[in-house]
């Protein structure tokens, strides 16, 4: 059996008496990709956050390689290994690709001063071990200029080069046109292939079940369905479940006249 | 693995030569550079006999050195996403107490620690005071300057002190004579600038800083501590602005109440001027100082070329904007 890389038991988030999160029981073994599906105010920004320690849980436990920890928080997160890639804001633009992969923990002598060549070619390694070569840009080329894609290469690389065993990948094929998709999904593939794991999260199914092995739905805070790839051959049986969750009795009982909500006083 | 092995041809492409780099990674400071030379050509066309001569030109070798220690540093803090309008008070509260202590008899040399370190901790005052209370620099730093020079003038009653001593002393010998003609003051200031190039562009430190201006949210997810790059910026500044003090007390003999003020706006000019933008992230400490050669010149430049006191104001506006201009066009912006 795989290595149980990241596990949740039964994690709860609320907000007063609001509940984002109710419950949730999800896991991450080492060297898959898993899936998390979710339409807006599902909870997969909360459980973001939770697994990156920006957030606390209010209840239910993390364990990391089948160990409990206690005081979940942003160190107790990179410490056991996840690195979190925010949607847009991960990068900083308009410094070049080395500059990005080694923000934070840069390659610099005993004074403090940049190793810059060492620095340059630890990034075309990183760059190449995740396919991400290209012959229009060098490790020095400007953020910026890169595409939509590309830049989920640069943070997954800056991911790998820290260490990270699990990458949380936030809805990284959004407003990507197809063949940025696709420079995601090889990314992607080259982590897994190494070994790492990938909590690819995104509200596209399609794009989901293309690139995950494993799929968790996640619906008004609580895991609706848990799937593997062999249950959910294909995209259309996923999204004709996802109907199925969103409205439970099946699109044709919906009355219109019926009223949906009835205020008195 | 065949990927790991051809490193050479398939890596290589035009940006990749050396050359072609050096003149993109150095755009804005090599745009400065340019007009720095059109600027300084036309002036010479119009009066040579003027800029031609030497004389000229050590003028502005004694007074360069003062705003390329305060120009330098700003180009961090403006980099780092702030502003600080704060150092004409903390160079003249750095060069007051080192004034006062050489009054006092204290050997220069400790009297220019004692500047040096009053200009750090100002810097770290007015840092921490923007940083923690979330405060807006442009606004809090420009009270911070009032305040500061306020008490100055409460405690000195605007009383100048004259050092005609300093003149004997080693340190006047060593920072502020003159060697061969040139005064040595500019060997000094330019060591600084060449220190805080390598400081901002090959040093962790300069790294952060960018880091920091280009994307906080970024840099705080890496685990860089936001706060303390942002405050180090303005301590850097304390300490470029306490030089300043300190050498601008040696070229005069005398500590004013008023030292630094005239430095507010042309300091903050030749760093925008040098190339680089206001909105942070991104700068060039070359350019900055090209920035400050400009605005030294221009004032001699446009008196000497026949011009009247009155033409002062438009030209540097002028020159200030045609560059500006110029940068906008040379250097995209991305988000």
């Amino acid at each position: 059996m795989a290595e149980r890389l990241i596990e949740l038991r039964e994690v709860t988030k609320s907000y007063g008496r609001v509940f984002a999160l109710g419950g949730v029981n999800l896991h991450v073994d080492r060297g898959e990709v898993v899936g998390l599906i979710g339409d807006n105010g599902a909870g997969k920004s909360t459980l973001i956050k939770i697994l990156a320690g920006v957030v606390k849980p209010t209840s239910g436990d993390i364990l990391v390689r089948g160990q409990k920890v206690h005081n979940w928080n942003g160190a107790r997160s990179r410490d056991a290994g996840i690195e979190t890639v925010f949607q847009d804001r991960a990068l900083a633009v308009q410094q070049t690709i080395v500059r990005n992969i080694f923000m934070g923990r840069e390659i610099a002598g005993g004074l403090g001063f940049l190793r810059v060549r060492k620095e340059h070619s630890e990034a075309e390694r990183l760059m190449r071990e995740i396919g991400f070569t290209s012959k229009v840009f060098t490790p020095d080329s400007i953020v910026g200029q890169l595409s939509g894609g590309e830049r989920q290469g640069v943070a997954i690389a800056r991911a790998i080069y820290n260490k990270a065993d699990l990458i949380v990948l936030d809805e990284p094929t959004t407003a990507l046109s197809l063949t940025e998709t696709e420079k995601v999904f090889r990314f992607v593939r080259a982590v897994r292939a190494s070994g790492r794991s990938i909590l690819f999260i995104g509200h596209n199914i399609h794009h989901v079940h293309d690139i995950a092995d494993r799929f968790v739905v996640l619906d008004r805070g609580r895991v609706a369905l848990k799937a593997d790839k062999a249950e959910m051959e294909t995209a259309e049986k996923l999204i004709a479940f996802m109907e199925h969750v969103a409205h439970p009795k099946g699109i044709s009982s919906f009355d219109p006249s019926a009223a949906v909500l009835e205020v008195r006083q | 693995m065949t990927a790991t092995t051809e490193t050479g041809a398939e890596q290589r492409h035009p940006n990749a030569s050396p050359f072609r780099r050096f003149l993109i990674n150095n755009r804005a400071a090599l745009g400065t550079l340019a007009v720095f030379v059109v600027m300084m050509a036309i002036f010479v066309v119009a009066n040579p006999r003027v800029f031609l001569a030497w004389p000229l030109y050590s003028s502005v070798l004694v007074t360069l050195p003062v705003a390329l220690f305060l120009v330098v540093p700003l180009v961090f803090v403006v980099t780092v996403g702030e502003i600080d309008l704060s150092f004409p008070a903390t160079m003249g509260f750095s060069a007051w107490i080192f004034a006062l202590l050489v009054q006092a008899g204290i050997d220069p040399f400790i009297a220019i620690i004692g500047g040096v370190v009053t200009g750090v901790v100002l810097g770290a005052g007015v840092g921490a005071i923007v940083v923690y209370a979330g405060l807006s620099s442009l606004i809090a730093t420009l009270g911070m300057n009032y305040m500061l020079r306020g008490l100055i003038m409460i405690i000195t009653e605007g009383k100048s002190i004259a050092l005609l001593g300093l003149r004997d002393s080693t340190a006047y010998q060593i920072f502020s004579s003159s060697l061969a003609g040139i005064p040595v003051q500019i060997f000094w200031a330019l060591a600084f600038v060449v220190f805080s190039a390598f400081l901002y562009n090959r040093h962790r430190f300069g790294a952060r800083v960018h880091a920091v201006g280009d994307n906080p949210d970024s840099a705080a997810q890496m685990g860089i501590d936001v706060r303390r790059i942002r405050i180090a910026t303005f301590m850097y500044m304390g300490l470029g602005a306490a030089f300043a003090g300190v050498f601008s007390v040696m070229i005069n003999f005398t500590w004013w109440p008023t030292t630094g003020d005239g430095y507010l706006l042309p300091a903050l000019a030749s760093v925008f001027v040098g190339g680089t933008p206001a909105w942070g992230g991104i700068g060039t400490v070359a350019g900055g100082a090209i920035g400050a050669l400009i605005i030294s010149f221009i004032q001699s430049g446009i008196i000497s070329a026949g011009l009247t006191g009155f033409y002062l104001q438009f030209f540097n506006g002028l020159i200030i904007v045609l560059a500006l201009l110029g940068h906008r066009w040379n250097q995209a912006r991305y988000r």
